[in-house]
């Protein structure tokens, strides 16, 4: 055959990648830059699927890059911007040098600078790619807003964090768009869910931070410039589409313009309206007045059979959400000093509660402690001196469980000083065979409109109803486990065996002895036992007969459900002796009493 | 301003300017005598070893003065003369000048960083003659130049170019700078379709996972975790952990403290984005039932073997090999212990034990029915025995049969010598003795039962003899050795030989004299061998566990490899005329398996493992060392290692 040589390493996958140092080189950028670059542009490194084909043979660990992503790169404007960028670093060292203020003067003033807005645009370019993606952005823009302005970046940058936030903030209060919330020992968790996509975030917790000496906030800080461009276009967006003024606007904004200057001793002018916004407690002004009539209601359409079933259960949750959307309306909270006053005003202003705090934690109060209207006020202290009739003391805990669970619980459990029902976290979905913890069964319960009281009086009701798990978990067991079977049917069959074994002993050792013949007793053969065993060994004789790749691939399957099954054991075991003791120190405690 | 023999000022003074200035003030107490030295500002080193130190006036040498003076006459000088510390000595003359008080007071002044001069004042008010306030008189009387009156053509020029540079809008006035960026709709005319600079290969990055229960500030209290967990916890790695956090009970809100690790979290988030390289994995959603191959349910596939029916005892140690009478009345067992015992099949009676001197290692019966006659390798021969069981005639026969051999006139040339037995042993029912010499390790009868085959594995390139025993006369059919031979065996319906080697079992022509086929069995060490009666298909064991089945007319490679055993496989077997094949392995158990071979040639045999069948113990780390089936009822034979032969029916 004719033809030119092929070469090895010239054709197909070896092609489609390049590695980290070859990119950088065709870019003629710096390190550094081309990090920065790979982070606005949102280039990231694949891992090949046959490694040594693209590593030219090698198995030396290495980082790849698309090559049609390098040469994406490559026609990037700000790539022009960076080099702009250190020319002008350098000329202003010269002119430091030189000392020659002027120039300095000038070359600050024409400091090259570069937008993003064309990146935002390429990297989604719809409106619901940007949506998809704004978990890490809420998180990092909301932890960028609690670093303190001095010190670790740019304080602009930390302002403009906490501006978009709280712009976000309102936009979810506005569409009441809240669904979950989650205290966890890291911070709080939210999700939303905008226009039909689920946005998860965490906020830290109000402390100060102690900066960690092995983070590069370089990387963070340009990641932050990303994102707040992104949250900026994307606030908008969602202001626009719920048609309220961007820049937000408080509603009945002449009233707010005059008060600054009665308390002109709280911030400058153009603070306080930043504070106000952040107080969260003022609504937003529309573009257009909101017309209640306009509420879009789905229309029937004629379904059959089982599409019917689905819509019936579409309606159903729909119907729910919209409970949930109102789930604090007609309540009136305070706020006690104590409590974190932002995430609380927060959630309660999503559900259409009204809030309010002392005059002295922040602007914003709309109402004071002695204000009779108040229902619920937030607590979180373990007594309090006067108590007022009219409303309920709660912890804070009351509220992210209400939220999760979709309904005002039982106020009981949440009393100042008492003894808080552990918080459930509202992302897991436990499906059959998970372990469920018994308050999220009680909780379910509740939901279904069950009588909690009646069906299980506390903690030691509930326990009724974990040991009917466990014992379904070990019949599953028990089903999936072959082994065990096997185990068993060995067992009787060295039974037999031994049996066996004696019976020819005495036949041909012990011939001497007088022989006997004794009642058998009639063996009762559990059929349905038999059936299974039956079932177990074609199972077990099936498996044998497997392909290496799919017997591996099944025992890897089996293994993980295994140990699925083994972990909700042991959590349930763990509760059990837990229950166990909390059982006998109460008999004790009991007893202590009556002697 | 100063007096002028302090014209200094306020530098310091070398100590030879200030002998200078000494020097010239007139009234010293040695102006009388001038005796100026006139040799100038030298280094006066070079005049040490000189008895002068210069010159006067005249011309005249100037003499050092004559000193005697030793260290003792320099300390009694310090010591008494209250003047000694003002006294200097003069290096032009080489004398010693006493400093009078103004000048002690001088140098006083000067080490004090002090102007010389007393009357000095440094701090006199300064005349402003250029000051900020306009005078009435000018400075200077000059009058003033023709170029300040008229315009400078030079900035004229100046002006001119910035206006044309205004002009062509090459200046422009400076932007103002806008600190708060400016959000639009971005996305007002968005276009799905405009997947600009994404490709096919755009991996999403995942997102993070949700937290559970015990990332909760008050979680259920089975998750926290034990002292025990929390140990193993902390002995981790931080990378092989579950949780990246010890979950912790707190009991209200306002006692949870800020999370020390937040900000590495986030950026260990972010170096996630932009560092990690991505991949599409897809993650396999399949029910492990639909896994399981659909195999017909054993129960249709009967008969076979299902449980143990009889155990045969008597043997003093491992059952080495085991074989049927093609009657299926008898069976044969040898064993390590020197003997060769003759069971009753259905009774389980041992009807004769015969002792051969050393460890049987193989027994064949001979597959001929009207012959009753049985090879037995007793350690370096092979045993042709008549157990003189059944139908006497049967029997009679056989001995007739051997009784009829007629020597060759001329000997021919033997690889093993064949010895007719003695009077005791023909008493014990041996017949004739093969001597070869060397170990013996297996023996197998062709299918007519005339010739048999002969292994010796340490007999260089005569590893495999073939011997006929009508006519007593052995041959080796091999030129060469092509590795050490494990089994031979006979095709049972065409004359082909196998013979296994390590990992080849290789396929002989014997009318032909040539190799036909070379199978590869894909294992490390083949150890048993068996041939489907129909003669097409063959099964191999291997130490390495592996039971491969060939279909010769399909490949040379095998068409199936099963990998049921735990351990080594010891022996195969096929049934004569049941689908049914069985392995036996040191793992103690024997797999009866369903062996189909279809009459279409298009259709691949079908094999299913129809039962797996236990009972002897393990002895010394060996389970099942032979298997043999029954000649016509779906029974098995076992031979352990536990010295029990045992049959499942």
């Amino acid at each position: 055959m004719g033809g030119l040589e092929k070469k090895k390493y010239e054709r197909g996958s070896a092609t489609n990648y390049i590695t980290r140092n070859k990119a950088r080189k065709k870019l003629q950028l710096s390190l550094a830059d081309f990090r920065r670059l790979c982070i606005l542009k949102g280039v990231y490194p694949h891992e090949p699927k046959h490694k040594k084909k693209v590593n030219k043979g090698s198995t030396a660990a290495r980082t790849f890059y698309l090559l049609k992503d390098i040469k994406f790169l490559l026609h990037e404007p700000i790539i022009n911007k960076f080099r702009d960028y250190k020319v002008f670093v350098r000329k202003l060292r010269k002119a430091y040098g030189k000392s020659e203020w002027n120039t300095v003067e000038r070359l600050k003033d024409n400091k090259p600078s570069y937008k993003l807005d064309h990146i935002v645009k390429e990297r989604y370019p719809t409106f619901i790619d940007a949506l998809r993606d704004l978990d890490d952005v809420l998180s990092m823009c909301f932890l960028f807003a609690t670093f303190p302005r001095t010190g670790k970046c740019h304080v602009q940058t930390i302002q403009l964090c906490r501006r978009l936030t709280v712009e976000f903030l309102n936009y979810v209060i506005a569409s009441r768009c809240l669904r979950k919330v989650f205290l966890s020992i890291k911070g709080i968790y939210y999700q939303a869910e905008v226009m039909g996509q689920l946005i998860t975030w965490i906020t830290p917790y109000a402390f100060a931070h102690d900066h960690p000496t092995d983070v590069d906030y370089r990387v963070m800080a340009t990641f932050t410039e990303f994102y707040t461009t992104l949250l900026g276009f994307v606030n908008f967006r969602l202001y626009q589409s719920l048609n309220l003024h961007y820049p937000p606007k408080i509603e009945g904004q002449a009233e707010v313009e005059l008060k600054p200057k009665e308390g002109e001793a709280y911030a400058l002018n153009s603070e306080s309206y930043m504070e106000k916004l952040s107080a969260l407690s003022a609504s937003l002004a529309r573009v257009v007045a909101p017309n209640l009539e306009d509420e879009v209601e789905i229309d029937e359409f004629p379904v059959d059979g089982e599409s019917a079933e689905h819509e019936e259960a579409r309606r159903k949750e729909q119907e729910s959400l919209e409970k949930q959307k109102k789930l604090f309306e007609g309540l009136r909270f305070f706020l006690n000093r104590e409590v974190p006053r932002e995430p609380l005003a927060f959630i309660i202003r999503c559900f259409g509660g009204e809030v309010s705090w002392d005059k002295s934690v922040c602007i914003g109060a709309t109402y004071d402690v002695t204000d009779p209207t108040i229902t619920h006020q937030i607590v979180d202290r373990p007594n309090l001196e006067k108590q007022v009739i009219s409303r309920y003391y709660l912890q804070p805990q009351w509220v992210f469980d209400s939220v999760n669970a979709k309904m005002c619980l039982p106020v009981a459990d949440y009393f100042p000083g008492v003894l808080l029902p552990p918080h459930l976290s509202p992302f897991v979905t436990e499906k059959d065979g998970d372990y469920i913890p018994p308050e999220k069964l009680k909780l379910l319960a509740l939901q279904r409109g069950e009588n909690p009281e009646s069906a299980f009086s506390g903690n030691t009701a509930s326990l009724p109803f974990t040991e009917e798990e466990e014992e379904e978990e070990e019949e599953e067991e028990g089903g999936e486990e072959d082994d065990d079977g096997s185990e068993e049917e060995d067992d009787s069959e060295k039974e037999e065996e031994e049996k066996l074994k004696r019976m020819e002993e005495q036949k041909t050792q012990g011939k001497k002895l007088p022989v006997k013949v004794t009642v058998g007793t009639v063996r009762l053969e559990d059929k349905q036992r038999r059936v299974q065993e039956e079932q177990n060994e074609e199972k077990r004789l099936a498996i044998m007969m497997m392909k290496k790749k799919e017997k591996y691939l099944y025992q890897k399957i089996m293994f993980g459900k295994k140990r699925k099954v083994r972990e909700a054991n042991k959590l349930a075991e763990k509760r059990k002796a837990h229950d166990a003791t909390l059982k006998l120190e109460k008999k004790k405690t009991k007893k202590a009493r009556r002697e | 301003m100063s007096s002028p023999e302090l014209g200094f000022g306020g530098r310091l003074l070398s100590p030879l300017s200030l002998r200078l200035q000494l020097g010239s003030r007139p009234g010293s107490g040695w102006s009388e005598n001038d005796i100026r030295n006139t040799v100038g500002n030298i280094p006066m080193e070079w005049y040490q070893d000189f008895p002068h130190v210069g010159y006067d006036l005249e011309g005249k040498r100037i003499y050092k003065p004559i000193r005697s003076l030793d260290e003792l006459d320099k300390f009694l000088d310090k010591m008494e003369n209250p003047d000694y510390w003002r006294t200097v000595r003069d290096k032009m003359t080489g004398a010693d000048v006493k400093l009078t008080d103004e000048q002690v007071e001088l140098v006083q002044r000067l080490q004090r960083g002090q102007f010389g001069d007393v009357r000095f004042n440094p701090y006199e008010p300064a005349v402003d003659f250029f000051s900020h306030e306009v005078m009435i008189h000018p400075v200077t009387n000059r009058p003033a130049d023709k170029r300040s009156f008229i315009p400078s053509l030079i900035e004229k020029e100046k002006v001119s170019k910035m206006v044309h540079a205004i002009k062509m809008g090459w200046i422009q006035p400076r932007k103002p700078k806008e600190d708060v960026p400016s959000f639009y709709d971005l996305w007002a005319q968005e276009d799905p379709n405009s997947v600009l600079g994404r490709h096919k290969m755009h991996v999403p990055a995942p997102k993070l996972r949700l937290p559970g229960h015990e990332e909760s500030y008050n979680p259920p209290p089975e998750y926290l975790l034990s002292e025990e967990e929390r140990l193993a916890w902390e002995q981790q790695e931080p990378a092989e952990r579950k949780l990246n956090f010890v979950p912790q009970r707190f009991g209200c809100l306002r006692a949870v403290p800020a999370y020390t690790r937040f900000i590495h979290e986030r950026f260990e988030r972010c170096l996630d984005l932009y560092l990690c390289p991505r991949q599409r994995k897809m993650r396999v959603n399949v029910d492990p039932e639909d896994l399981i191959p659909k195999l017909p349910k054993p129960r249709d596939l009967q008969p076979f073997p299902t449980s143990q029916a009889l155990v045969y005892r008597g043997h003093g140690s491992l059952v080495r090999c085991l074989s049927v009478s093609p009657s299926g009345q008898w069976l044969v067992s040898g064993s390590d212990d020197g003997t060769v015992r003759f069971w009753e099949v259905c009774t389980a009676r041992c009807m004769k034990t015969l002792p051969v001197g050393g460890a049987v290692k193989s027994v064949a019966w001979n597959p001929n029915p009207a012959v009753c006659l049985v090879a037995v390798c007793a350690e370096q021969a092979v045993l042709l025995v008549n157990p003189c069981l059944g139908d006497k005639l049967l029997y009679g026969a056989t001995d007739q049969l051997l009784d009829a051999y007629v020597p060759p006139e001329e000997e021919r040339l033997q690889p093993v010598q064949w010895v007719a037995a003695t009077a005791e042993e023909h008493a014990r029912g041996i017949r004739l003795v093969v001597q070869h010499g060397k170990a013996v390790k297996q023996v197998t009868w062709h299918g007519k039962g005339d010739y048999f085959a002969s292994v010796l594995p340490d007999n260089g390139h005569m590893q495999v003899l073939i011997h006929q025993a009508s006519k007593r006369w052995s041959q080796s059919p091999f030129r060469k050795s092509k590795g050490q031979v494990q089994c031979v065996l006979f095709h049972p319906t065409r004359p082909f030989f196998l013979v296994a080697t390590q990992r080849f079992v290789r396929v002989y022509n014997l009318l032909k004299q040539e190799l036909t086929k070379k199978l590869t069995a894909n294992c490390k060490w083949v150890s048993s061998l068996a041939i489907h009666p129909r003669g097409d298909n063959v099964i191999c064991g291997s130490y390495d566990s592996k039971l491969t089945w060939f279909d010769m007319d399909l490949s040379t490679k095998p068409y199936k490899v099963l990998r049921h055993h735990r351990k080594a496989l010891r022996a195969v077997a096929f049934h004569k005329h049941y689908p049914l094949f069985a392995s036996g392995s040191d793992d103690g158990t024997v797999i009866v398996c369903h062996g189909m071979v279809y009459n279409d040639l298009l259709q691949n045999p079908l094999l299913v493992p129809v039962k797996v069948l236990k009972g002897h113990a393990l002895t010394q780390d060996l389970g099942v060392l032979d298997v043999a089936f029954h000649p016509t009822q779906p029974w098995l034979f076992s031979a352990g290692a536990d010295a029990t032969v045992r049959l499942y029916t």
